[in-house]
């Protein structure tokens, strides 16, 4: 791959389930930055491969989370082509501040950062120990082989940012499968509105309960935010709901598949439980769940890094090769739970890095350490290429994970 | 050395009260940085750089004597 190919759209496909395509890992040794095509209208824009660059790109807010929406993909979905001829900026849901620059995102991004403080998510580990013991204790006594990602994986997470919300764990049904369906590339444009069409109505019905009857958590403390309007507070909790639980679950399972796939790491974490904090750094940088990039657009013409780059055009900052870059990370392909993942940038970085970072950390490290204590013995039910392994959706992982021990 | 933490800048992720919990706070209601010191002891100067360069709002800088 030489530094002038122009790829269409980020690779997907791999040959193994914890690296990046090997086309991508191309890509990146043959140039920090690119051209790259976008889906579905062709539109020539810029990939950015190395850990270097990544963190220039996220860092300046001359890069926008302004753009086109499904008009400029990096990776194709189902019904996309519809919006082949749309110009200009995609209308935002309100409340949604991933997609909104400042001061729009500081203004409601700071609604929530009390909330999910260091010192905020710490005070909730004797909760988040009590979710996984409990749901360690019904896989201990309930059939086995098992699927990790129903009965662990995807509960833990869920249970807490239900508890936190204030959202009925019991309505599940009313927000995991639409979450998946929203992720689901190839899931069919009619499908994903009518997913996020039940979610909202979900949500803005429990919003709206909350302010007539307000409790103890985070979606009575936003309805009842005059600075707020209804709107915002069902796009902001919507956000919260769905970014919740989906990632970290997949993290969860993967990482479990992750470390009993290189059992020497499994072992160490169980004779070392001291190295969880740093091993669950190395899992987020070594898997890289966010496969598709993290796209950005810039609205004045600017030269960054000898290339003229024009308004409108996208940039697609691949994460996956920036947390495999050997000229930051020490032997970035092998996974190495002694090692030093700082600077990873799998919650991104920049304004947007992700809100729930210190949530998904203590969720992982305890959920990690309490299942291969628990556990110890623990292992694949099937042979490791028979998981299924989600390319298809936003966040990469298993679909399921059977374990058996 | 001496810190310097811009409040303004700051969007409240958190990771200098992660890596650097001597030197940086968060305070209780936007989580934005509070500097516990200016001038961080020999043994948390490490851990305070560390947290500068992982500072993903640019917040953070270091002046130099």
């Amino acid at each position: 791959m030489t530094d002038t190919d122009i790829p269409h759209g980020i690779p997907l496909d791999r040959e193994t389930p914890f690296d990046p395509p090997a086309a991508v890992m191309a890509l990146h040794r043959g140039a920090e930055m690119r051209r790259m095509t976008y889906y579905p209208s062709g539109h020539l824009g810029w990939l950015v491969t190395s850990h270097r660059l990544a963190r220039k790109v996220l860092a300046d807010t001359r890069f926008s989370s302004r753009m086109g929406g499904p008009a400029q993909a990096p990776v194709p979905m189902a019904g996309l082509e519809a919006y082949a001829d749309f110009e200009g900026d995609f209308p935002v849901t309100p409340g949604m501040f991933i997609e909104m620059d400042p001061p729009d995102h500081t203004r409601l991004r700071r609604k929530l950062t009390g909330v999910f403080t260091v010192r905020r998510m710490k005070q909730l580990e004797p909760r988040i120990e009590q979710f996984v013991e409990e749901r360690l204790d019904a896989l201990a006594a309930g059939p086995n082989p098992v699927d990790l990602v129903r009965e662990f994986a995807l509960p833990v997470p869920s249970l807490m940012i239900c508890e936190l919300l204030g959202v009925p764990y019991d309505q599940r049904d009313r927000f995991e499968a639409d979450t998946a369906t929203i992720f689901t590339m190839d899931g069919g444009a009619e499908a994903k509105e009518a997913a996020f069409g039940r979610l909202y109505a979900f949500i803005t019905e429990l919003s709206v309960a909350k302010r007539a009857e307000p409790a103890d958590d985070l979606l009575s403390d936003l309805a009842a935010d005059t600075e707020l309007d209804d709107a915002e507070v069902a796009g902001m909790a919507m956000l919260l709901l769905i970014a919740g639980h989906e990632t970290t679950a997949k993290m969860i399972a993967l990482g479990t598949m992750a470390l009993l796939e290189n059992r020497d790491q499994w072992d160490l974490l169980r004779e070392r439980p001291e190295l969880m904090a740093g091993g669950v750094e190395e899992l987020l940088r070594y898997l890289t769940i966010i496969h598709t990039g993290i796209i950005r657009q810039v609205k004045t013409d600017f030269e960054f890094e000898g290339h003229q780059i024009k308004a409108g055009e996208c940039v697609t900052v691949s994460v996956q090769t920036a947390n495999r870059d050997e000229a930051h990370f020490i032997e970035p392909d092998q996974l190495d739970v002694t090692g030093d993942a700082k600077g990873h940038l799998t919650f991104g970085h920049g304004v947007h890095q992700c809100l729930g970072q210190q949530l998904a950390r203590i969720e992982m490290r305890i959920a990690f350490s309490r299942l291969i204590a628990r556990f110890p013995d623990l292992r694949l039910a099937v042979p490791a290429d028979e998981v299924p392994l989600r390319t298809d959706q936003n966040f990469y992982g298993v679909g399921e994970l059977p374990v058996t021990w | 050395m001496r810190l310097i933490a811009d409040r303004e800048v700051c969007i409240g992720a958190g990771m200098c009260a992660l890596t650097a919990p001597d030197v940086f706070d968060q305070d209780e209601r936007e989580g934005r940085v509070v500097l516990l010191t200016e001038v961080p002891g020999p043994e948390s100067i490490e851990a305070a750089e560390e947290a500068v360069q992982l500072c993903p709002s640019g917040a953070l800088s270091v002046e130099r004597d």
